[in-house]
């Protein structure tokens, strides 16, 4: 049983509604993109936030990922829109 | 390496004075600072908002600036970016390099500066007459960074 941790930010933040959550993957979920197409079996807003094709970025435990980045246990994983610094 | 992320404002003049400190060798300071304009797409703006993801961006910026120091001779830098609400005309960040010569200078100041944009986790809310609305990432700011 993986427990990691969801943090959510910016404009994403403000449409999911949460800011962070602890969540139990469900077993077979070992990477960024199961992550993503289980969230999204969430429906609604996630759904349409999350959906293929959406500018969302992912950050594992404080680096950059990509769809195939391993999530595991203890784990926190960021989701956010293309940043807008500077 | 200087980075930091503050709600404070910061004073260019006492930030290079202490990046430069008594090193001789320093034959070129790049500084570049960032301001809020009162205008962005049409609209003006009376606040801006910044946020960020502490831990991540530390570790970002570090990064950038330890990549610029691998790719160009560069002696020091100092990057500073401020978070929270911000007014037109306020500073919002700074970055400040020394190096021998000034095309390593400008070269690495630029360079941060274009990764800054595209890899460090800040996010802008404006408000405006009509409202608040989250800044669009711009296609030319990715452009920009791709060129290195």
């Amino acid at each position: 049983m993986a427990v990691i941790t969801l943090v959510y930010l910016a404009r994403l933040r403000e449409s999911l509604g949460v800011p962070s959550e602890v969540v139990e993957l469900p077993a077979g979920i070992g990477n960024v993109a199961g992550l993503l197409a289980w969230l999204r079996a969430r429906g609604g807003s996630w759904a349409t936030e999350l959906a293929p094709g959406r500018a969302v970025r992912i950050a594992v435990n404080f680096d950059v990922a990509k769809s195939d980045t391993p999530v595991r246990a203890g784990d926190e994983v960021a989701l956010f829109p293309p940043v807008t610094g500077g | 390496m200087i980075v930091r992320v503050q709600t404070e404002d910061f004073d260019l003049a006492r930030e290079i004075a202490a990046l430069r400190g008594r090193d001789a060798t320093v034959g070129a300071v790049a500084a570049f600072v960032g301001l809020v304009r009162d205008v962005n797409d049409g609209a003006s703006v009376t606040t801006l908002s910044l946020e960020h993801y502490p831990g991540m961006t530390e570790k970002a910026l570090e990064g950038i600036v330890a990549e610029a120091k691998s790719r160009w001779r560069v002696y020091d830098a100092t990057l500073i970016h401020r978070v929270g609400e911000l007014k037109p005309a306020d500073q919002i960040v700074l970055v400040a390099v020394t190096s021998g010569h000034r095309g390593d200078a400008f070269a690495a100041c630029e360079f941060i500066m274009d990764y800054l944009k595209t890899r460090a986790p800040f996010w802008k809310k404006e408000r405006t007459p009509e409202g608040e609305r989250w800044v669009e990432a711009r296609a030319s700011d990715e452009e920009s960074a791709a060129r290195w």
